[in-house]
């Protein structure tokens, strides 16, 4: 457990800068691929000492980014430490290479988030991998292209701005003459360095980036052939279990394996309070753990009944205030329009449908594994450091893997596996089961946020106080004019372990302040998008409130009792959205149900349209889980509903009618669309209910179990 | 331990496995096919989803004792001489799908769903579906994915 958001979760504002070498020598290199040009990215300061550095003869650069090469057949391979899990990245990275290399998209191929093969990377997160990997590989990608049309002007001895690249040619248009890229760069050992500074295709000329195209090896996932994490099979491989404690923060007093060692093919590996069993299949090993006699002390822990006193009790400055402008507290007491509020946010799982999964092999001190992880390169490090190995003996492979939607940032499966491994002398698969993935896993942080705000009697917003405590900073600042504001994020001690999670706080500041916008539009008898609209001096946030409002007919019906229509809008990490709702009130049976959801959504120039259309809906329906129903509850150091049976995530019979509206902004640069397309569900739906008559200041609001020893059932139930 | 001859796919496969053990798990575990994939182990989310007789079976919940000589049918034994089925491949041209993950499962009770129900109702869709979990949230589209294969099949 830890004591506040782990420092390796913490949210990252920014991806930063670190260079490593290029994984590969020179002569594995060459073994891999043959002759060929290779392009690689370096950063602009690193760039300043690698210039000139250009065709063949040199050692490779140290610090890249990524990088590209194109074989003797016109393949192209592109390295990024990025990883696909759903997203949709691996196609839409791909697209931007074949735009700006000028080559067909099936002859790229992107080879992500294996240590050995592709630079260091951060990690997947943050939604970065389209503002910040996009750009590099677009710029290494025109780069290649110029080389290759300098190339081929040379061979033909005229002016390379006379010449044109095309499908994966060089073709001079008066003549019809032309090479491949493949025969300019065959046999040879091209090696080029580029830094930020090439002219990209404007996205308004786009032919192949900017469009639908399907799923990389999409066919793959339809036959059951694309291999996830917990699919890879190794020769000799045995399969693990761990025994797990009672509790959080348990410790061992004593075991009896008697049993097990009885059980044949079945090893019990017992290092300290860890116990661990190898088998040679998992039914077996999941048998053995089953047979184990162990005693746990557990310490005395805290449940939901105090979950929301101890966030707030807890909690710290922090860094002190994100924002602090004007006489907040002169304001708030002189304004008309008042309103206060405390919001609340439970605990939810991410509950990927592949839990985490490991296979590691050793060879000797050196240890491949293969698991699901939005972070290969900080697994690996993982290893290396409970191993005491160097970083170069580890070796991380992240197949496409069933999911993480933040959760899969640690490698406490890469781990086990690899000791259990080590102990059996084979490798060993280890996939955790529903129940360990509910609770050994980090979850999204529970909050309590408190907000303050005032008006002026014609609705002009005056003052905006909000404090945030545990839950996190993301989105936390208003994106409304407000004159006089104080926007606090206070760290607390967290009773669970909690990490980052699709759109990180984001979602839960959005949906306090969103539901606030609401009680005070209503307070200044405005409406909700004329009171937004109002306020607001955000071009683009407003453009999605209205693209919402427009496409749902907002204001065309009344809300009514049993029926209630709410908007809600909010931005970060460069994406704009704002969602109307419908919702079905049922007072009598106490039911509500979301009957249609309307999203906008803008975040600059779009890559693939289908593919973001995909991910604002499912954003959409996995929204609908932590709106209404999705929490974790708990109670001495206990996950008490750690199964599918217990904790409900939305189902086909959950889902509204969805419309996705997209604004394609070709004239602003692509942000990431993997997290806040979240954000706005939960106060489109808690407007919705407001508007009917049901305030439900809370995350979730309608939840179908009380939470243990609270003091009142759930309005909704 | 027992020894077990299974009819998977078509062929007749002999596997050593304790009798309880779940299909499942035989599956991935002894027969290396690892396109029916584990994700709840409780028969809640569907992803282990097999066909028994044609009919959508949660495979950790079936043990292999209990098997007998009912023909399997698993992800890997749709696609016939390099051709999708007419589920897979509506799977495929709605992009019904993100991470993947729960999709064998979803098409092979699609496939179960069609051939009890060959033209089913959106809300007959939902209802045979709803222990199918999709958490990336591509219901919608996996729905119009049904929707195109029993179109489809109506031509």
């Amino acid at each position: 457990m830890s004591g506040r958001v782990d420092s390796e979760l913490e949210p990252f504002q920014e991806e930063r800068w670190r260079l490593l070498a290029l994984p590969l020598d020179r002569r594995d290199f060459l073994r891999f691929f043959g002759g060929g040009l290779l392009v690689c990215f370096v950063h602009p300061a690193v760039a300043a000492q690698e210039s000139g550095r250009s065709f063949g003869g040199h050692p490779l650069p140290r610090d890249i980014a990524a990088w590209l090469h194109i074989d003797a057949a016109s393949q192209v391979r592109v390295f990024t430490g990025k990883v696909e899990v759903g997203q949709n990245i691996r196609t839409s990275l791909a697209q931007l290479v074949a735009e700006e290399l000028r080559v067909p998209f099936e002859t790229v191929t992107m080879v992500m988030g294996d240590t050995a093969l592709t630079p260091y990377d951060m990690g997947t997160f943050g939604s970065r991998s389209t503002p910040t990997m996009g750009p590099q590989l677009r710029t290494m990608s025109a780069a290649a292209r110029k080389m290759l049309l300098e190339a081929a002007a040379a061979r033909w001895r005229i002016e390379p701005a006379s010449l044109k690249a095309e499908a994966g040619k060089v073709i001079d248009p008066r003549t019809a003459r032309s090479f491949t890229y493949g025969e300019l760069t065959g046999g040879q050992d091209l090696v080029h360095v580029v830094s930020d500074s090439e002219i990209l295709a404007s996205a308004a000329d786009w032919k192949i980036a900017g469009t639908s195209l399907p799923k990389a090896d999409g066919r793959d996932f339809v036959t059951g052939r694309h291999q996830y994490p917990s699919d890879i099979v190794r020769e000799n491989m045995l399969f693990g279990a761990v025994l797990r404690p009672t509790g959080y923060d348990a410790t061992l007093v004593s075991l009896d394996s008697s049993a097990v060692e009885k059980l044949p093919g079945v090893q019990v590996v017992h290092e300290g309070d860890f116990v661990g069993v190898v088998a040679p299949d998992g039914f077996t090993a999941q048998r053995a753990v089953s047979l184990l006699r162990a005693q746990w002390k557990v310490p005395a822990q805290p449940s939901n009944r105090e979950l929301f006193a101890l966030l707030k009790d807890s909690s710290d400055p922090g860094d002190g205030p994100q924002s602090a402008s004007g006489a907040v507290e002169q304001a708030l007491a002189a304004a008309p329009i008042r309103v206060d509020q405390q919001y609340t946010v439970q605990y939810i799982a991410h509950a990927p449908l592949e839990p985490r999964a490991a296979v590691a092999e050793w060879n000797g001190s050196n240890v491949t594994v293969w698991t699901g992880t939005q972070r290969p390169f900080g697994v690996r490090d993982e290893l290396a450091q409970a191993f005491h190995l160097a970083a170069d003996q580890v070796h991380v492979i992240q197949p496409d893997m069933g999911s993480g939607y933040g959760g899969k940032h640690t490698g406490e499966t890469a781990i086990e596996a690899a000791r259990l491994a080590r102990a059996a002398g084979k490798p060993v698969k280890l996939v955790w089961t529903r129940s360990e993935e509910f609770t050994w896993a980090y979850f999204r942080p529970a909050g309590v946020i408190e907000i303050r705000a005032a008006a002026q009697s014609d609705g002009k917003l005056v003052a905006w106080e909000h404090h945030n405590h545990n839950s996190g900073s993301a989105a936390i600042g208003t994106p409304y004019v407000v004159p006089a504001q104080l926007v606090h994020y206070h760290p607390a001690r967290s009773p669970l372990r909690q990490g980052s999670y699709r759109s990180l706080a984001a979602a839960a500041n959005v949906f306090a302040r969103e539901s606030h916008m609401d009680a005070l539009a209503h307070a200044a008898h405005l409406d909700p998008l004329d009171f937004r609209l109002k306020n607001l001096a955000d071009a683009r946030l407003r453009a999605v409130l209205q693209a919402a409002a427009e496409a749902f007919g907002w204001g065309r019906e009344k809300s009514t009792p049993a029926r209630g229509f709410g908007i809600a809008g909010g931005t970060d990490k460069g994406g704009y959205t704002a969602a109307c709702a419908e919702v079905a009130i049922d007072p009598a049976a106490h039911t509500v149900r979301i009957v249609r959801v309307v999203q906008a959504w803008e975040s600059g120039a779009i890559v693939n349209p289908d593919g973001l259309r995909n991910q604002i809906a499912g954003a959409i329906v996995q929204g609908i889980g932590g709106a209404l129903f999705e929490q974790v509850l708990f109670a001495d150091g206990r996950v008490l509903n750690p199964r599918f049976a217990q904790y409900r995530v939305p189902r086909f019979s959950d889902v509204p009618q969805i419309e996705v509206v997209l604004l394609d902004r070709k004239d602003l640069p692509s942000a990431g669309a993997g997290e806040t397309g979240i954000v706005v569900l939960a106060p489109a739906v808690a407007n919705a209910l407001f508007a009917a008559g049901v305030h439900a200041p809370t995350l979730p609001m309608a939840p179908r179990t009380p939470a243990p020893g609270a003091s009142a059932p759930p309005l909704w139930s | 331990m027992r020894e077990f001859v299974l009819h998977i796919n078509g062929s007749h496969v002999s596997v050593t496995a304790s009798p309880e053990e779940s299909l499942l798990s035989v599956l991935r575990d002894h027969l290396k096919l690892t396109g029916t994939h584990y994700g709840c182990g409780e028969g809640q989310c569907g992803a282990c989803t097999v066909l028994l007789d044609g009919v959508a079976t949660r495979s950790c919940l079936t043990p292999v004792g209990g098997v007998g000589d009912t023909q399997i049918v698993t992800i890997e034994g749709l696609e016939q001489n390099g051709r999708l089925s007419p589920v897979q491949q509506a799977f495929l041209d709605e992009g019904a799908f993100q991470c993947g993950y729960c999709t064998s499962g979803m098409i092979l009770n699609a496939v179960s769903l069609l051939r009890k129900t060959p033209h089913p109702t959106d809300q007959q869709i939902v209802a045979s579906m709803n222990g199918n979990i999709c958490r990336c949230g591509t219901y919608p589209r996996i729905v119009a994915a049904i929707r195109r294969a029993a179109d489809g099949a109506a031509q």
